[in-house]
C-alpha cells in the first residue's frame, strides 16, 4: 500500500489553497481553450507555459494539467452544439452528439459527454496510481510493427461498421489517405504532392480539414435548409442532469469497454483520437440497435468520450515514466518539465516523489472539480442554441477562421478551411460519409510510417507482423473484426439463397 | 594639428556611434520561430530561452515561440526569408538549415538570412541498450564488420538529416551497410532502443540522459574531437567526460549540430547588436549554465564574421557529406 501513502501525501500537496486556486484557474482557461476550435490543448498549454516558469514546479504542473483537463472537457461542447469538433478526439462525439442537439436534446448530450469524460479520466488515473511501473514496461514492447497493428485495429474496428455504401466509404477513405500523404515523407525525407507550392510543404492539417468539413460544411447546409438551428427548442434546466445520469447507468458495459480501450491506447501511446474512434466503433458493433447510431444515440456520445479521456489521461503515464509524450499536449508539458529542472524518465517517480504524487492527486481533484464546473454550465451552453441562426452563424465562422489560423499562424490554412467547408457540403449532398476521410487523414500518415519502418526493420519480410504474440494477436484481432461484417453479410446471402431455393 | 582634429572628430563619432549602436529595441512582440515540432531539442531550447528571458525581464517586449515544422523545417526558414526588414522575427536552427535545402531543393540558404549568434553546439553520442553484448565502441564496430550487410539496425530522427549522415559515416568506417530506420522525434528514437527494437542510436545527450541515468542505455562514444568537459557523475560509475571519442574507437566521425540564431534578411547592425547583447546576458545566467550541463552541450559562442565563417564551413561540410551519401536532391 505504498502507493496509497504516497497518494495521501500527494493530496496534502495539492490541497493547499494556492494550488486549489491554480487548479480552478487552469480549468476555466482550459474549457475556454477547448471551446475555441483549433486553439487546442497543446497550443493553449504552450502559450501559457512561460507564465509558469516563476512558479514552483508542482503548482505549475497542477495548473497546466488542469488546462489540459479543461480543454478535454471543453472540446465536447462545440462538437455537440455546432458539429465543430474543438479537438481531433471530439470528432467521433459529433456523430451522435450533434443529431441529439438537433432533436433538442443538447443538454442530455452535454451531460453524457461530461460525465463520460470524468469516468474515463478517473479510471485512467486509478490505473496510473496503482499500475504505473507495470504499464510503463508494457509500453516498451511497442516497436513499429506493434504500432502498425494498433492502427490497423483502429481502421478495422471502424470500417466494418459503416452503413454507407462500401464503395463510397472506400472512396472517402482513399481521399483521406491521399491528403495525409501531402508534405514531407519522413521515411525518405522527400516532399510529396506539393506541386511546387511552398504553402503545401506542411501538408493538410487534420484540424483545419475537420473545422472546414464539419463546421463550415454544416453552416452551408443549414443556410440552404432555411437559416434555423433545429435544436432551438432545447430544454434548459438542471433536472436534466439527474435524469441523464439515471439513464447513463444502463450503459455500464460501454463505459468499461471504452475505459479499457482508452487506457490501452493512451499508454501504448496510440493517442486519444484513435481511441475515440475505436471506442465508437466497438460500441456500435456491440449494440443491438446498430441503426440508431449516427442518428442521436446517447451511447454514441458515451463511448468515444470515455475512451478519449481515458486515453488522454493515461497518455501522461508514458510521458512521466519514459519521457515519450502520448499526445501533443503531453509533448509541451514534457518541455515544461525540463525547464523546471525536472528530467522526465524512469527516475522521476523516485527522485521527485512530491512532484509526481502531487500531480497524480491533482488529476483526481482536477477532474472532480472540472466535472462540477462544466455540469453547472450545461444549461448556458445549451441556451446558445436559442440564439437566432443569422446572428450566431457569422460568429461561428469567425471563430472557425481564428481556429484555423492559430494552428500554424497561416492565412493559407483559413482558405483551406473554406475549401474543406465546400467539400464537406458536397459530401453531405452526395451522401458520402465523412468519418472514413477524417480517420484516414489522422491515422494514414502514422500508419504509413509504422508500416514502412517495419518493412525497413525486417528487410521487406511480412512475417514481422506475426513474429511475436503481441503483434500477431493484434493483427489477428483486426482481421477478425474486418471480416466479421462480411461474414454476417455472407450468412444473410446464404440464408436468402436457401430460402429462395426452398420457395423455388 | 589636422591629425588631432581628425582624431577628435573620430573620437566624437565613436562616442555618438556607441550609444547609437545600442539604440534599437523591439517595439512589438518578437516572434521566435522553431523550424521543428513541439517537444524536440530546438523547441526545448527556444521555450527555455523564452522562459528565462521572461523570468529575468531581459526584454521589454514579450517573446513568442512559434513552431513551423512543415517540410522538415522549410516552412520556418521560408517564412523568415520572406519577412525581409522585419526585425521582430528570429529563428533557431538545427542541422536542417543545411540538410533540408540540399535534400529537397526547397529554395533557401543561410545566406538569405542574417546571422546573429551561435548559442551552443549539440553533441551526438553512439548508444546501445545496456543489455547489449557490445561493451565498447570497438566491440560494436568489429561486430558490424563481422556481420552481414544490414544486420545491425540504427534508429534516428528524420531522413537525410543529421542522424542518417552520422550513420553513413559509421557505414564508411565499417565498410558494411547499416539499416537506418527514421522516426519522428529524438524521444521516440531513444525509447525504441530501450525497448530493444533497434541495435543502436546516435541520440543527442539530452534525449537519452534519463534512460542512461536509470541504467537502460550504454554510451559507447561521442562524435567530437575531444571528450566532453562535464565531470559530474551522471550514472553510478560514469560522467559525460568518461565517454571516449568515436575517433579513438576507429570511427572517423565528428559531427556537431548548430544551435544558432538567425534574423530576417536586411537586418541593420543595430538590430543584430541588440540580439547579440541579449544572448550574451542570457549566457551569464545560472539557469542557462545548468541547462548546458544537463544536455552536455559544447558551449562555443560566436557572433559576427567568425560565426558566418563557421556556418559557411559547416555548409561546405554538409554538401560534401550529403553528396558522398547520395542524399542530394536530383
Amino acid at each position: 500500500m505504498d502507493e496509497l501513502n504516497s497518494l495521501m501525501q500527494g493530496f496534502a500537496v495539492a490541497m493547499t489553497l494556492p494550488n486549489l486556486g491554480f487548479m480552478l484557474l487552469g480549468l476555466l482557461l482550459g474549457i475556454l481553450i477547448g471551446v475555441l476550435p483549433g486553439l487546442g490543448g497543446a497550443n493553449g498549454v504552450a502559450i501559457l507555459l512561460p507564465l509558469t516558469f516563476s512558479m514552483n514546479p508542482t503548482s505549475a504542473i497542477i495548473m497546466l494539467s488542469c488546462i489540459y483537463w479543461g480543454a478535454l472537457f471543453g472540446g465536447a461542447i462545440t462538437s455537440i452544439l455546432f458539429n465543430i469538433p474543438g479537438e481531433p478526439w471530439s470528432v467521433a462525439t459529433t456523430f451522435d452528439g450533434f443529431p441529439l442537439a438537433q432533436q433538442g436534446r443538447a443538454a442530455e448530450a452535454l451531460t453524457a459527454a461530461f460525465t463520460s469524460s470524468f469516468v474515463g479520466a478517473f479510471f485512467a488515473v486509478l490505473a496510473i496510481t496503482f499500475l504505473a511501473p507495470l504499464l510503463a514496461r508494457f509500453a516498451l514492447q511497442f516497436g513499429p510493427p506493434e504500432f502498425f497493428a494498433v492502427q490497423m485495429l483502429t481502421f478495422c474496428s471502424f470500417i466494418g461498421m459503416s452503413k454507407d455504401p462500401p464503395m463510397k466509404t472506400l472512396a472517402a477513405m482513399m481521399l483521406g489517405f491521399a491528403l495525409a500523404a501531402v508534405g514531407m515523407d519522413t521515411v525518405t525525407g522527400q516532399l510529396r504532392m506539393t506541386f511546387g507550392f511552398t504553402e503545401m510543404l506542411k501538408g493538410f492539417d487534420f484540424l483545419i480539414a475537420v473545422i472546414g468539413l464539419f463546421g463550415i460544411g454544416e453552416i452551408l447546409l443549414t443556410m440552404e435548409e432555411g437559416l434555423a438551428f433545429k435544436g432551438k427548442s432545447a430544454k434548459i434546466n438542471f433536472r436534466i442532469v439527474w435524469q441523464t445520469w439515471k439513464e447513463l447507468l444502463q450503459y455500464w458495459r460501454t463505459f468499461i469497454r471504452s475505459v479499457l480501450i482508452g487506457c490501452w491506447m493512451g499508454i501504448t501511446p496510440g493517442g486519444a483520437t484513435p481511441a475515440s474512434f475505436m471506442g465508437y466503433g466497438m460500441a456500435r458493433r456491440a449494440a443491438k440497435d446498430k441503426e440508431s447510431f449516427g442518428r442521436g444515440n446517447i451511447e454514441g456520445v458515451v463511448a468515444p468520450e470515455t475512451a478519449a479521456h481515458a486515453a488522454g489521461t493515461s497518455a501522461l503515464l508514458p510521458m512521466l515514466t519514459l519521457g515519450i509524450p502520448g499526445s501533443p499536449t503531453a509533448a509541451v508539458l514534457l518541455g515544461g518539465l525540463l525547464i523546471w529542472g525536472l528530467q522526465p524518465g524512469p527516475l522521476l517517480f523516485v527522485e521527485q516523489k512530491d512532484f509526481v504524487w502531487g500531480l497524480i492527486a491533482s488529476m483526481y481533484l482536477g477532474n472532480l472539480v472540472g466535472l462540477f464546473v462544466v455540469l453547472t454550465t450545461v444549461p448556458w451552453w445549451a441556451a446558445i442554441l436559442r440564439i437566432p441562426f443569422p446572428v450566431i452563424a457569422p460568429v461561428i465562422i469567425f471563430i472557425c477562421a481564428i481556429g484555423a489560423y492559430t494552428v500554424h499562424s497561416s492565412i493559407f490554412d483559413v482558405i483551406m478551411m473554406l475549401v474543406f467547408g465546400v467539400l464537406g457540403y458536397l459530401f453531405k449532398k452526395l451522401r458520402y460519409p465523412m468519418a472514413p476521410l477524417v480517420l484516414a487523414l489522422v491515422l494514414g500518415d502514422m500508419a504509413e510510417s509504422s508500416f514502412r519502418q517495419s518493412m525497413l526493420l525486417s528487410q521487406g519480410a511480412v512475417n514481422i507482423f506475426y513474429s511475436n504474440w503481441l503483434v500477431g494477436g493484434l493483427m489477428a484481432l483486426s482481421i477478425f473484426l474486418l471480416l466479421l461484417p462480411a461474414w454476417g453479410g455472407m450468412k444473410n446471402m446464404l440464408r436468402r439463397r436457401e430460402a429462395r431455393a426452398y420457395l423455388g | 594639428m589636422k591629425l588631432t582634429t581628425i582624431a577628435a572628430a573620430l573620437g566624437a563619432a565613436a562616442l555618438f556611434a556607441a550609444p547609437a549602436a545600442q539604440a534599437w529595441e523591439p517595439t512589438k512582440p518578437v516572434e521566435f520561430v522553431v523550424p521543428a515540432g513541439t517537444g524536440g531539442g530546438a523547441d526545448q531550447m527556444a521555450r527555455f530561452i523564452q522562459g528565462i528571458v521572461t523570468k529575468h525581464k531581459l526584454m521589454k517586449q514579450p517573446i513568442v515561440v512559434v513552431n513551423k515544422s512543415g517540410g522538415a523545417g522549410a516552412e520556418g526558414f521560408l517564412e523568415v526569408k520572406g519577412s525581409a526588414g522585419n526585425p521582430h522575427k528570429i529563428i533557431i536552427t538545427l542541422s536542417n538549415l543545411f540538410t533540408t535545402p540540399l535534400a529537397t531543393a526547397v529554395p533557401f540558404n543561410w545566406r538569405d538570412l542574417t546571422p546573429v549568434a551561435m548559442l551552443a553546439l549539440d553533441e551526438f553520442v553512439l548508444w546501445v541498450n545496456a543489455e547489449s553484448p557490445h561493451k565498447t565502441a570497438k566491440d560494436y564496430v568489429s561486430a558490424i564488420k563481422m556481420g552481414a550487410d544490414n544486420r545491425y539496425k540504427m534508429a534516428g530522427t528524420g531522413s537525410k538529416q543529421e542522424d542518417q549522415i552520422i550513420t553513413v559515416m559509421i557505414e564508411k568506417a565499417t565498410a558494411k551497410k547499416i539499416t537506418y530506420v527514421p522516426f519522428k522525434g529524438g524521444g521516440d528514437v531513444a525509447v525504441q532502443l530501450v525497448g530493444k527494437h533497434v541495435d543502436s542510436t546516435v541520440n543527442n545527450p539530452i534525449e537519452a540522459e534519463a534512460h542512461w541515468r536509470s541504467g537502460k542505455l550504454r554510451a559507447l562514444c561521442v562524435m567530437d574531437a575531444n571528450p566532453l568537459p562535464y565531470k559530474a557523475k551522471v550514472t553510478a560509475t560514469q560522467s559525460w567526460a568518461d565517454i571516449p571519442t568515436c575517433k579513438s574507437a576507429g570511427i572517423d566521425a565528428e559531427y556537431l549540430m548548430l544551435r544558432g540564431i538567425f534574423m530576417t534578411p536586411n537586418a541593420t547592425p543595430e538590430q543584430v547588436a541588440y540580439y547579440v547583447d541579449l544572448f550574451k546576458k542570457l549566457r551569464e545566467l545560472p539557469e542557462w549554465k545548468e541547462f548546458m550541463e544537463k544536455g552536455a552541450f559544447n558551449q562555443t559562442f560566436m557572433t559576427g564574421k567568425e560565426y558566418a565563417d563557421w556556418v559557411a564551413k559547416a555548409e561546405a561540410q554538409h554538401v560534401a557529406l550529403m553528396k558522398s551519401a547520395g542524399f542530394l536532391a536530383k
